[in-house]
């Protein structure tokens, strides 16, 4: 944090010196370890482990908060019958598919009386799927995939069928309640299992055990923050889960001092994450409809919403929007264009579209501010599919790596792709700056700020907005245009019109400004914010409406335009206000600054503590009181029980905080959501050293694997070949470079700061390979292989794991040959077997070799690689069992 | 001037016989140090930003003058950073003005060895037509169970994790309503 985030970092410091624990664990000493009150080394993708040791230990030594855990957690829920556990199956939960390498997620449900007819359904449904997939030679990324793992993300997940009653035991002694079905999955995650697993000592474990658990419970709560080093791997969703269930045990949720703490590395990504540039999302995380089951705008809201909770106005949200892309022409006789929506089948991700790139099935490519040349994992690959497009527009500031492949990439330089063999045609077009611009980031603690425009941008350089905004309107005027329609044979099928309707109706008209007539980006705020019937900003998602009589572009930011006014550009110096500073900016939904924040209060509504108060219920006023906006309804009293029939927010009673789940519990199992597992399990990464010593699973048994032929894998411990890679490998970031470099490796300050690509290594690899500090040394895998300055540093660990000693290699990936800073790119040497969930890459751990002095150079490069894949017997098949 | 007055006027003479005796206040000052001005004194409008990298979401105070921004500092005001910036944000004067920035439009035509000019109207005019091709060249009605898609595989798009939400917001919404799915950005990578 204090090497990526050091400014946010000056917060854990002001912690520190009331008082805090800082606990840092990273393979590398940085400069957070450096600040740390404890620096834990720890073997690189086996986080779940390390966690579920504290998970285990929170139970074992009963260090749980009791109160917390009975009312605001699913402890006592009893979950089904056909539940089995990893414990029980070794390594795999029930209803796993080998073949379509899937689980079928209905034996991990809430109990609850009679079988349903939706889950009956679903397991009528999952036989299709399956018997679809063995006729198609287990197509396992379908079958997957029709599991919808995007859906549930945010708690828009129905755990109990319908009619059903929950089932609780207030005991916690039910053997099928979730704290037992805990105890049983966590027991073997002792301290000598971290050890083994994590090459932790005992003792360092211990300690972090006893801070954690001390600064936890009514007077004192613990935060975790994480970046992607829990997010990229394999596993990655369940590392998140891991955190989540020791949270919620020791209650350090929605109040304040707690939480896990995303940290994200882009001035945007929370924002282009809620109003979401991402295949699997509509803004605000209404998933995108699915061909296979949302035929029309009842079955999706069916499918996809909750009864209860926030999710249970679900239509409301979807209606809004609709009514905001299109306008008029949405109407209730129309399903509100709901058939406009594009429909998804499968994974359409960020690495999927690379390999529809290479089979020449995705022809156009736009790249607004990204640089996957050497920004994404097995960035060859990138560059391959870029090299088999038709077109590609290329938006940023400088000629970065994914702009120059076809002139100075790598395989030119290697001979496989000649300049004058590419048919790619590229346009460069430079973009503004954030200071030329009028517009909002959505910052890491959800925050909107605005930014305002300080001058005009020169030459041909344009904002993303102006940019969208006129080519839409071009696309629209040709498509409007008969004789373009002719020209182009857009009617040839006799369904063009039907084709381009949802272009043409769209609303596209925003008032312009400024020298470029750029579109106003306050209007555009405003479309996200939603207008009422009478065309008023709403200031609340409260207000939505199912009927067509409102429109919202986001729902959970509806009222950032509240009274017509920018609330994201609100300015109040915080010496002005309270220490919560809810006038600064706007934060979603609602201004609220803590989400979940009903759990601030014991279930009466007074505080846990005097120490750790934020809101309580003020009998006399009969509302909720404190510094921020509570998380449900203000006036809703602490003892309001719901009618069973009760649905919507108003279905959940005044003990629950979790307002999004659909029983208001915080999930320390979770019956649906995630396609591997109810509960987190350590599975090594694709690529390790060592065998799973706690089960016969060895990997994440519905990991994402690509198609065969654009990426290639190691064996690991106990296959022949593993010996060939025997050292681990990990990405990260530095001070003073950005992600892929667009941002800071064309700029002389940041490149002096940082001038070259280097690997950290310890003094003991050091002398076992004969590397030498300031000299190269070359990296290779079965992508690739790269060459850096070698950093000999004491600030990389050796680790004892299984008896055996480990050795970790850190590589910063900022870097590409373009710009004043070069290097090879990191990215050169990454896999793509991906999260199932989320389908993100396991930049985080990969098994490398590595040796001194420079790669070779020209046709000798990929000759290197080949010659590794021999001597390992890597083939097609390797890595790819279950 | 005199040569009590130039005497006196030495910096260790006034810090030996003025106030200042540590030599860290007035007695270090010169004539230099009398000229001296922020180089944001001048400037013409102080505007209100926020640092374009990671996602702290530091404030920023761009200064302007003669319409070009002259500095960037960090925002006291912001409860989240108190002024405070960072090595990279501190870089941003030279990343919105510095010599990296190209301001024109450049094109690579089919099997071209060297980069072209084209102006930004041509450019427009060229990438709407070929989106609208390839939006074409991919279409699906269905899928092979004949189940609607109403989908373009023709095009893709990658970023937004550094874009402004109303930026995201327009790409989202035309590129669906064209039938695009594979929209995608770096929180993904």
């Amino acid at each position: 944090m204090a090497e990526c985030h050091p400014v946010g970092f000056q917060w854990v410091m002001a912690a520190k010196a009331r008082g805090a624990a800082v606990i840092h664990v990273d393979p590398r000493f940085t400069r957070t370890s450096a600040l740390a009150d404890v620096h834990v080394p720890i073997r690189v993708g086996t986080d779940i482990a390390f966690l579920g040791g504290i998970v285990n230990y929170v139970l074992t030594h009963e260090k749980y908060f009791r109160e917390y855990v009975l009312a605001y957690t699913n402890a006592s829920t009893i979950i089904c019958e056909n539940f089995k556990d990893t414990e029980d199956l070794d390594g795999v939960f029930s209803g796993l598919d080998p073949q379509a390498r899937a689980y079928d997620f209905s034996n991990w449900r809430y109990e609850g009386g009679d079988v349903p007819a939706a889950a009956g359904e679903q397991d009528q449904e999952y036989e299709e799927r399956v018997d679809h997939a063995e006729a198609q030679e287990v197509d396992h990324a379908e079958a997957q995939e029709a599991a919808r793992p995007e859906v549930h993300g945010s708690g828009g997940a129905e755990a109990l069928a319908e009619g059903a009653r929950l089932q609780t035991d207030e005991t916690l002694q039910h053997p099928r309640c979730v704290f037992q079905i805990l105890k049983r999955h966590f027991a073997r995650y002792t301290p000598e299992t971290v050890e083994e697993i994590c090459g932790i000592p005992r003792d360092t474990f211990l300690r972090v055990c006893e801070l954690i658990t001390e600064n936890s419970g009514r007077d004192r709560t613990t935060s975790f923050a994480y970046a992607v080093g829990w997010t990229q791997h394999t596993v990655g969703a369940q590392y998140i889960r891991t955190a989540s269930i020791l949270q919620a045990l020791l209650g350090n949720i929605g109040r304040p001092g707690g939480g896990i703490l995303a940290l994200r590395g882009h001035a945007s990504i929370q924002g282009s994450t809620d109003i979401p540039t991402l295949y699997n999302l509509l803004p605000g995380y209404i998933p995108m409809p699915h061909a296979h089951q949302n035929e029309d705008l009842d079955a999706f809201v069916e499918a996809e919403g909750a009864r209860k909770g926030y999710w249970g106005n679900m239509r409301a949200y979807v209606v809004s929007l609709l009514k905001a892309w299109w306008g008029d022409a949405a109407t209730a006789d129309n399903d509100f264009c709901f058939d406009y929506l594009p429909r998804l089948t499968g994974d359409h991700g960020t690495y999927q579209t690379a390999q529809a790139q290479v089979e020449g099935t995705c022809k156009g490519y736009f790249l607004l501010g990204e640089n996957p040349a050497v920004g994404s994992a097995n960035a060859r690959l990138q560059r391959f599919g870029m090299a088999n497009l038709d077109w590609l527009v290329v938006r940023d500031f400088s000629l970065i790596e994914s702009a120059t492949w076809w002139k100075d990439g790598p395989e030119i330089e290697t001979g496989e792709l000649r300049t004058e063999d590419i048919r790619t045609e590229v346009f460069f077009l430079p973009a503004a700056a954030h200071t030329e611009k009028s517009g909002s980031f959505t910052n890491t603690q959800r925050l909107l700020q605005w930014h305002r425009q300080a001058v005009e941008p020169r030459g041909d350089t344009r904002s993303d907005l102006w940019f969208a905004y006129y080519l839409g309107r071009l696309i629209r005027d040709k498509l409007s245009d008969p004789a373009h329609r002719a020209r182009m044979g857009l009617d040839a099928d006799g369904r063009g019109i039907e084709r381009d309707r949802p272009v043409l109706d769209l609303t596209w008209d925003y008032p312009t400004e400024g020298g470029y007539d750029d579109p106003d980006a306050e209007a555009v705020l405003a479309e996200i914010n939603g207008f009422d019937a009478h065309g008023h900003p709403l200031s609340g998602y409260t207000q939505l409406k199912d009927d067509g009589s409102t429109s919202c572009g986001c729902w959970i930011y509806c009222g950032v335009y509240a009274d017509g006014v920018n609330q994201a550009d609100r300015r109040k110096p915080y010496t002005e206000q309270d220490w919560v500073a809810a006038e600064w900016a706007w934060a979603w939904p609602l201004n609220r600054r803590i989400l979940y924040n009903r759990a601030s209060a014991d279930p009466e509504g007074r505080p846990w503590s005097e120490r750790k108060a934020y809101l309580e219920w003020d009998p006399e006023r009969r509302k909720w009181v404190g510094p921020d906006v509570p998380d449900f309804d203000e006036h809703m009293p602490p003892d309001y029980e719901p009618h069973p029939d009760a649905t919507g927010p108003e279905g959940l009673s005044g003990k629950d905080p979790f307002v999004m789940q659909s029983d208001g519990k915080a999930w320390l199992y979770a019956p649906v959501g995630l396609v591997d597992g109810p509960l987190p399990t350590h599975y090594e990464p694709q690529e390790s050293p060592f065998t799973n010593p706690l089960y016969g699973q060895q990997r994440n048994p519905v990991r994402n694997m690509p198609k065969p032929g654009g990426d290639f894998f190691h064996p690991s411990d106990g296959e022949p070949g593993a010996e060939v890679f025997p050292y681990l490998a990990t990405t990260y970031r530095l001070t003073e470079h950005h992600t892929a470099g667009g941002m800071s490796r064309w700029l002389p300050y940041l490149s002096e700061l940082q001038p070259e690509f280097f690997c950290e290594v310890s003094p003991e690899l050091a002398r076992e390979r004969g590397l030498e500090h300031l000299g190269w040394a070359t990296i290779v895998s079965a992508r690739s292989a790269i060459e850096a300055r070698v950093l000999v540093t004491e600030r990389m660990t050796p680790l004892d794991v299984q008896g055996r000693r480990v050795h970790q290699i850190g590589l910063p990936y900022h870097w590409g040959p373009n710009g004043y800073s070069t290097g090879d790119a990191a990215n050169e040497l990454l896999h793509i077997a991906l999260d199932p969930n989320v389908h993100i890459q396991e930049s985080k751990v990969l098994t490398c070799d590595i040796r001194p002095g420079r790669r070779p150079r020209g046709p000798a490069l990929r000759e290197l690689v080949n010659e590794y894949r021999r001597r390992a017997g890597i083939t097609e098949e390797t890595g790819r069992q279950m | 001037m005199g040569i009590g007055d130039w005497v006196s006027s030495w910096p260790v003479y006034r810090q030996l016989t003025g106030a200042d005796r540590t030599g860290r206040g007035a007695a270090a000052r010169s004539a230099r140090t009398e000229r001296l001005r922020p180089r944001v004194a001048d400037a013409d409008k102080v505007v209100k930003s926020i640092c374009p990298y990671c996602a702290v979401g530091c404030g920023q105070n761009v200064y302007v003058r003669d319409g070009k921004v002259t500095q960037v500092e960090g925002d006291p005001d912001s409860p989240i950073s108190r002024g405070r910036l960072c090595p990279k944000g501190s870089a941003t004067l030279q990343l919105t003005t510095g010599p990296n920035r190209l301001d024109t439009v450049l094109y690579r035509r089919p099997h071209g060895t060297e980069w072209e000019h084209l102006d930004l109207d041509t450019a427009m005019d060229m990438i709407a037509d070929r989106v609208i091709a390839a939006r074409l060249t991919g279409w699906e009605w269905e899928d092979d169970q004949g189940r609607p898609l109403r989908r373009t595989m023709g095009f893709a798009s990658l970023g937004g994790a550094t874009l402004d939400n109303e930026e995201n917001y327009l790409f989202k919404k035309l590129f669906t309503a064209l039938g695009a799915i594979q929209i995608e950005n770096q929180a993904r990578i």
